[in-house]
């Protein structure tokens, strides 16, 4: 359990090879966490941050978990969980790190490329949110941090399956806390803004850049407060406030200008 | 449908009374003896544990996702009876789920006291077995544990047994600061002592620095029969300096005539429910105890029981004041000669970041045989801290290292952060123990949150290293 000076001792993180994922990790590590469960599709490339998590001090497990194939989340949740008792306890906070980001524009992207974004970044948030969210409400205790994006504030052209589907999914991290009220667990839904990480690494970058650990500190600092929607860096909260709220010529200037 | 029904449990967010790592459990209140029965046939996968008043520190008495059984919850049933005074045997046979307080309103009026008081008596017996509580008079009389006669237990499977020293002597004492993980307290019969006044002669004396705090504390232990030390230690320049108040039962002699065993009127209130801050914050704590390090102190007054042994009890619901993100009790002890230790602990504690709010310290006189019971000979330090500090946690384990390296060990009872790797070093007997323990409940079924975060039963050892 999370203990009383706010230090968790078992984390997982579904999409365990994404970089703010690993990051916020590493920072809970950094704070006490013993035990790390790893999931991912392709298990092989969670062999470089399973080494680098034990070099920090925890015990690492990995397990196989591919979010597109929603009709095995609740089984392979289910078996984290176990692996995560077997490691260290219950899990105390579960990182849905995964998610793609896709290239082309509406034009010329092959739908099913989108249609699959769409699966991944929302569906199995979804589905990998409802299956920890049922384990952590049967322990009476947990917190679920969801990646949303400030992309999902408002979908723009260049992003849309993207865009539209962490719009999704912050709605769900939203309404799941609400959902979850009374079971001990909470979901804290982080919206970090253009984030230089591998995923992004041959794309522009946009104003308010920010790096993996900021994200990740900022993350920390909204778990010891408890709060339900963290803003990494926090200023985006008004950049989101503004695109979210301006009207369809302005927004579209703005975007032009780029 | 009885109220033991798990059906009618009701869902709950529980806590310590430190308000720290929360849980949701099943609640559920026992009418009878039978009903504690009914719950453990009814318990899940995760487990039952006892919870008495809330008042442990930390994660001893809530169960994430399993059962709870409140057993302080219904009054006028047989779990909260208070039973006649034995008189010839100075004994009293009371409910499990009895609160102190209830007791000795009950028998201090004929001029019986329960001989150990911790400093709150919002404590059940069995949560006082459980943690075998200690008192003031430490030194003098021991812990809570030597006071008791008999009790009877529930086990996880069969029937209540009834236990003494003599019937099984280690299932005896691992209930003895046994957390409550080998059965229900459904009853217990506890020895009295007489007094005659409900008034304590105390002796009040402020201390320069550490040093002059523990050596007034050892003059105290040779002539009074309680003792306890507060401590300033907001400020580096404080230098632990304090009060030492050492103290008896008056005598009828020396108390007003009138009404000596009536009860007093003693001065209460409550923190309101809605704290959205912690207002315990350093330089309010250093103002505050300077304060009261000046206050007007005389050398020596006549003070109620209830105020020399249990003063935060006048103030209801004070651990409101730690708003939101509530305290954490740090409550160490060390071994006679390991005087070092402390100081430098109490040096460390003063130079850290977090406020160390309300510090007392003791003398412990020899531990009994209890395999888990906390007292030791030597000393005891009690620190409040609030908890909303991020690096509070690791300041903490550096202090336990330091502890378990002198042979002390720390407080389950007020715990909700200590590591599993230290509960050998501190409790070098956890098998022995675990023996008793998993005799008495082979399948596993009695845990708490306590017993998950620091392996303290063989059941929790094998679901997780």
């Amino acid at each position: 359990m999370t203990d009383a000076t706010g230090r968790p001792r078992t984390v997982l993180v579904l999409g365990g090879g994404s970089d703010i994922g690993l990051a916020i990790t590493h920072a809970l590590v950094g704070r006490g966490a013993r035990g790390v469960v790893l999931a991912a599709r392709d298990t092989a490339r969670l062999d470089a941050p399973a080494a680098a998590l034990r070099a920090a001090g925890a015990a690492v497990e990995t397990i196989e978990f591919d979010a597109e194939q929603v009709d095995t989340h609740e089984d392979v949740v289910a078996q984290a969980f176990e692996r995560a008792r077997a490691l260290t306890g219950d899990v105390d906070i579960a990182i849905l790190a995964f998610g793609l980001l896709d290239q082309a524009t509406v034009l010329e992207e092959p739908p099913a490329t989108a249609g699959h974004v769409a699966m991944v970044n929302f569906a199995g948030v979804v589905s990998s949110g409802l299956a920890v969210a049922q384990q952590m409400a049967a322990q009476g205790h947990g917190t679920i941090v969801v990646l949303s994006s400030l992309a999902g504030q408002r979908a723009r052209p260049s992003l849309l399956p993207y865009a539209a589907a962490k719009a999704g999914v912050d709605a769900f991290g939203d309404g799941l806390d609400e959902a979850l009220l009374g079971t001990g667990v909470r979901v804290m839904t982080v919206r970090p803004g253009w984030v230089r990480s591998k995923m992004t690494a041959d794309r522009r970058s946009a104003p308010f850049a920010t790096s993996t650990e900021r994200v990740a500190s900022d993350v920390l600092r909204g778990l010891d407060r408890g709060s339900r929607v963290v803003w990494s860096p926090g200023v985006i909260r008004l950049v989101g406030a503004i695109i979210h709220y301006l009207p369809r010529p302005l927004f579209r200037l703005l975007l032009g200008s780029r | 449908m009885s109220t033991g029904d798990p059906s009618n449990g009701t869902r709950r967010r529980l806590t310590g009374w430190g308000g720290t790592a929360p849980s949701v459990a099943t609640v559920v209140h026992p009418a009878t003896r039978g009903d504690a029965r009914a719950a453990f046939e009814a318990a899940g996968p995760r487990g039952l544990i006892a919870r008495g008043l809330g008042r442990a520190y930390g994660d001893a008495a809530q169960n994430g996702g399993g059962m709870v059984l409140a057993t302080a919850g219904l009054n006028g049933t047989a779990l909260t009876a208070i039973g006649p005074i034995d008189g010839p045997r100075a004994t009293i046979t009371v409910g499990g789920g009895a609160s102190l307080e209830a007791i000795q309103r009950a028998v201090l009026r004929t001029g019986w006291s329960l001989p150990v008081l911790p400093g709150t008596r919002h404590v059940t017996i069995g949560g006082a077995i459980a943690s075998d509580v200690h008192g003031k008079n430490h030194h003098v009389d021991g812990s809570f544990g030597a006071h008791v006669e008999a009790f009877t237990l529930q086990p996880p499977a069969g029937d209540p047994i009834v236990v003494t020293r003599a019937s099984d002597a280690a299932l005896f004492e691992a209930t003895t600061g046994g957390m409550g993980l080998t059965g229900v307290v459904l009853a217990a019969t506890l020895r009295l002592m007489k007094v005659e006044t409900r008034l304590m002669r105390v002796h009040n004396q402020r201390t320069a620095d550490l040093d002059a705090t523990m050596r007034a504390l050892v003059e105290a232990d040779a002539t009074h029969r309680y003792s306890v030390a507060w401590l300033d230690l907001a400020s580096t320049r404080a230098r632990g300096r304090g009060i030492v108040t050492a103290a008896d039962h008056a005598r009828a002699a020396e108390a007003p005539a009138v009404g000596l065993l009536d009860e007093p009127s003693l001065w209460r209130a409550t923190v309101p429910p809605v704290v959205p801050m912690n207002l315990v914050r350093r330089a309010g704590v250093s103002l505050f105890n300077a304060a009261w390090f000046r206050r007007p102190l005389p050398s020596e007054a006549l003070a109620p029981i209830e105020s020399y042994m249990a003063p935060l009890d006048a103030l209801g619901a004070w651990n409101r004041l730690y708003g939101p993100r509530g305290l954490v009790q740090y409550q160490c002890a060390l071994p006679a000669g390991e005087e070092a230790v402390l100081r430098a602990i109490v040096e460390a504690i003063t130079h850290a970041p977090a406020v160390p709010a309300l510090s007392v310290l003791k003398r412990f006189g020899p531990g009994n045989g209890a395999p888990l019971s906390f007292p030791i000979e030597g000393w005891t330090l009690a620190v409040d801290f609030p908890a909303g500090d991020p690096a509070l946690g690791a300041s903490l384990d550096t202090l336990d290292e330091h502890v378990a390296a002198a042979g002390g060990r720390v407080y389950f009872a007020k715990d909700a952060r200590m590591r599993a790797e230290m509960v050998p070093l501190m409790y070098p007997r956890i098998d022995e123990w675990r023996a008793t323990q998993a005799r008495i409940d082979p399948a596993g079924v009695l845990t708490s949150d306590l017993d998950r975060r620091l392996h303290l039963t063989a059941a929790s050892t094998r679901s997780a290293r």
